[in-house]
């Protein structure tokens, strides 16, 4: 199993620390992993990218042309990585800000309101967290109890006290997610 | 040749009976080494590696000095002090210090510099080492001049004075204006004791032991950073006999770099003047 | 097996020297790696091994206090990117000539210049030619994974004491803010006084004792004929290199048609180059030099008998490339020597390395590949 993906959007969205629990999820199911952002000036306001790869061999590249999945959670992102989906990939995006959503019909494409769920939650926080609750719905790559895990191993001692929290927005996620387009 | 038993007269002194312990009026300084010094007759740094010598056999503290030789005149100070010494890029023997000193906490570290080394290539560095109160002792010897590569300016060169870059004497348009970088250092709270001495005449001598002397109890105490300057002769540079040059000295370069301490605090407090 | 974690490259660099034992860091803080220091000052280790870590006025101050600590024969190290290895060049030199053991790390951005933070690997000509005056040679090492950069520190570490000789890891940007899963070392003891003297007595300026003669560093001979034999001893030193410490990894070289040279992040690219380019039933196999000084020209001396091209794939405009030409040309062999090069912060992809191999390649691909002899 090899998954390569890309996470993009703003920075300040946790774009980077949903890339970060999920690498940290993959070694605790004993994969490989590599986490790989944008860094640089770009970071301070602009979008935000990270290229996630976990997988069971030894991983190469980190830096790729085309990507399994997709998550895509602005408008400059999803001109910049509709494209990049292999054929029969995921994409999946929050069409909050979205003008133009993804047109390819070669691909799965999934929709989570997450903007919207995080604001219900009352805690505007937890919204990559409800993205990354429905990107483990619709790629179940890692077992839920690693994905916990890595959690607790990518959040300071200082944080766990917000571990139920995550995993509350996690399962929101899991479950507002919803089918746009199947291949 | 036959060797003949030379008896001994009554009442006559042989050379067995001179050489005995308390007879001993003066002797070579312990540390200093056989290496024949290659400085100049007249120049100030013979003198002062004596001073340093002496001291570091008085104090005891061979074993934990390490000694750090610019570029400059004095480049081969580690040929004639019997201690262990790294040569220092020039202008970087604080930045060498700091860091002997950082990771041997216990050792007894000090640059010796020259004018051109210390206040002009490496002003950034002993700004920063005094700065940081690394535990040191820096000996910067100001003659006004670079020495070793043939007499050019140096930030210290006196308004006026004639050098091999300024041949019609320093212009202070062009050049701008002697550098007192002492003064300076001695705004800088993480030093400790800041002193300008000379060492033309005996009493100087003596004045100048006892300053390197509480310099280095300084560093020993860990007090912080200590510095001694030490305004002194260059009579090839000058075109000057030593005798001369003490003159000269005293006339044109003391009433610029006047002598005296002008801190003695400890490290975390500012000068007073 | 050791603590396992996800990190940057730059964190572990800093992990990987409290835990090996290192006695001091000095640096200056640039991006792309000023996590390094950061991560340090975090840890506090002289709390924890009695490990220094001081912040220095300037990477030239940086370069001098890695020089006297050294110096005392202590382990020693500070890192960088690309300008500040710029103005780290006279101490470096300076190093080189007085044979003084320690670990500098260029986690190399693009340049000339002030240039862009984004990786690079322009530096190769900098860190195994030179960069500073004189003749000498650094022992490079060039990670191309996170582990690798955990890893690297303690090995360049050990080959700068064997050899008495600066050791430098060249990483870019890429390694140095990527983060993977990572096995940590476990800790390795700081040497105590005895120990050091014991190692590094007979030259490190300790304190003199009574019992022997006093140590002098330096790198300063005024007879030439001194000067000359300083110099014998140093190429004798860096020929041992050669003969003892080559390291490379070669990926599908045996029955390969093309091989791909790449260090680093490159490499990475490249390994997944090979993967694309069988898929398409191309014969190539990827040669990842470890060691770029020692360059590993025997391995490239003997693939050169049997494969007909060469293509080196660099984050440059084409440096390493003309090692693997005198390599080639040493072997008395026809494979050609071709290069592709992203420049100015770009990484190149998987595909447009293939796409290059096949352009550059396109009359031995037409035609049949032409065997070397």
């Amino acid at each position: 199993m090899t998954e390569e993906m890309i996470i993009a959007g703003f920075g300040g969205q946790g774009v980077l620390s949903m890339g970060k629990i999920l690498a940290y999820s993959g070694i605790m199911e004993d994969k490989e992993v590599t986490w790989f952002p944008s860094y640089g000036p770009e970071m301070r306001g602009g979008t935000a990218n990270v290229t996630v790869i976990v997988s069971d061999t030894r991983i190469s590249s980190p830096v790729l042309q085309e990507y399994d999945t997709a998550i895509i959670l602005n408008q400059q992102s999803m001109d910049k990585f509709e494209k990049a989906v292999k054929p029969g990939g995921v994409l999946l995006y929050d069409p909050n800000g979205i003008v133009h959503p993804p047109t390819r019909t070669d691909i799965n494409v999934f929709k989570v309101e997450a903007t919207k769920a995080s604001v219900e939650m009352g805690n505007p926080k937890v919204f990559n967290m409800i993205v990354f609750g429905s990107y483990l719905k619709v790629r179940p790559i890692l077992s839920p109890d690693n994905v916990e895990k890595g959690l607790a191993k990518s959040l300071p001692e200082r944080y766990h006290k917000l571990i139920p929290l995550n995993l509350e927005a996690m399962q929101k996620g899991r479950e507002i997610v919803e089918e746009v387009h199947v291949v | 040749m036959e060797l003949k038993e030379v008896t001994k007269t009554e009442g006559t002194m042989d050379i067995q009976d001179i050489l005995k312990p308390e007879n001993l009026v003066y002797q070579k300084t312990k540390l200093l080494t056989d290496t024949p010094m290659h400085y100049c007759p007249g120049c100030s740094h013979g003198v002062v590696h004596k001073i340093l010598a002496e001291l570091i056999d008085e104090m005891g503290i061979q074993e934990r000095s390490i000694g750090v030789a610019p570029v400059g005149c004095a480049v081969f100070a580690y040929n004639y002090i019997d201690i262990d010494w790294q040569e220092a890029a020039h202008g970087r023997a604080p930045a060498v210090a700091t860091g002997i000193s950082r990771v041997n906490p216990d050792a007894f570290v000090f640059t010796y510099q020259g004018d051109g080394d210390l206040a002009s290539i490496g002003a950034a560095e002993i700004m920063h080492a005094c700065n940081r109160g690394e535990n040191i002792l820096v000996v910067f010897i100001n003659n006004g001049i670079y020495g070793m590569t043939g007499g050019q300016m140096a930030p210290t060169t006196l308004e006026g004075m004639v050098t091999a870059t300024t041949p019609y004497g320093r212009n202070t348009d062009l050049n701008g204006y002697p550098m007192r970088i002492t003064n300076l250092i001695a705004q800088l709270p993480g030093t400790s004791y800041v002193t300008r001495q000379a060492v033309h005449t005996a009493g100087g001598v003596r004045k100048c032991k006892r300053a390197l002397k509480k310099a280095i109890q300084n560093v020993l105490d860990k007090k912080g950073t200590s510095f001694v300057e030490v305004v002194s002769t260059c009579n090839s540079g000058w075109k000057m006999s030593p005798v001369a040059s003490n003159k000269w000295m005293e006339e044109n370069m003391i009433p610029y770099y006047p002598l005296g301490d002008m801190k003695d605090s400890v490290k975390g407090e500012h000068s007073e003047n | 097996m050791g603590e396992i974690k996800l990190m940057k490259g730059n964190e572990v660099l800093a992990e990987a020297a409290i835990r090996c034992g290192c006695d001091g860091y000095f640096g200056y803080p640039i991006t792309p790696q000023s996590e390094v220091m950061e991560t340090l000052m975090v840890r506090e280790p002289w709390k924890e091994t009695g490990m220094v870590v001081l912040q220095a006025e300037s990477e030239v101050a940086s370069i001098n206090m890695v020089y006297g600590a050294a110096a005392t024969g202590k382990k020693v190290m500070t890192s960088s990117s690309s300008p500040g290895i710029s103005l780290m060049a006279e101490g470096i030199s300076y190093l080189a000539g007085a044979e003084l053991p320690c670990l500098l790390v260029n986690v190399q951005r693009g340049g000339p210049g002030l240039g862009t933070i984004q990786p690079s690997q322009a530096d190769y000509f900098q860190a195994v030619k030179g960069g500073g005056h004189g003749d000498y040679k650094l022992i490079v090492l060039a990670p191309s994974s996170v582990q690798e950069m955990n890893d690297f520190v303690d090995l360049g570490f050990e080959l700068a004491f064997k050899y008495r000789n600066p050791a430098m890891i060249l990483a870019d940007g890429a390694i140095g803010q990527m983060m993977e899963k990572v096995e940590l070392a476990d800790y390795k003891p700081r040497w105590t006084k005895e120990e050091l003297v014991e190692k590094n007595g007979d030259w490190a300026t300790t304190g003199k004792p009574a019992s022997r003669k006093k140590n002098v560093i330096t790198s300063l001979e005024m007879a030439s004929n001194d000067m000359e034999v300083r110099n014998i001893n140093l190429q004798a030193k860096y020929r041992k290199m050669e003969e003892e410490d080559v390291r490379y990894e070669a990926i599908q070289c045996d029955d390969a048609e093309f091989i791909l040279v790449a260090f680093g992040t490159a490499a990475r690219v490249c390994q997944k180059a090979v993967e694309v380019a069988r898929e398409k039933g191309l014969k190539v196999g990827l040669l990842r030099p470890i060691t770029l000084f020692p360059f590993p020209k025997k391995v490239i001396k003997e693939l050169a008998r049997k494969t007909a091209g060469f293509l080196s794939v660099e984050m440059s405009a084409g440096q390493m490339v003309e090692d693997i030409k005198l390599a080639v040309y040493d072997a008395g062999s026809n494979a050609r020597v071709d290069h592709f090069g992203r420049m100015g912060g770009i990484i190149p992809t998987p595909t447009e390395v293939v796409e290059a191999l096949e352009d550059k390649f396109s009359w031995e691909l037409s035609y049949g590949v032409k065997r070397s002899y």
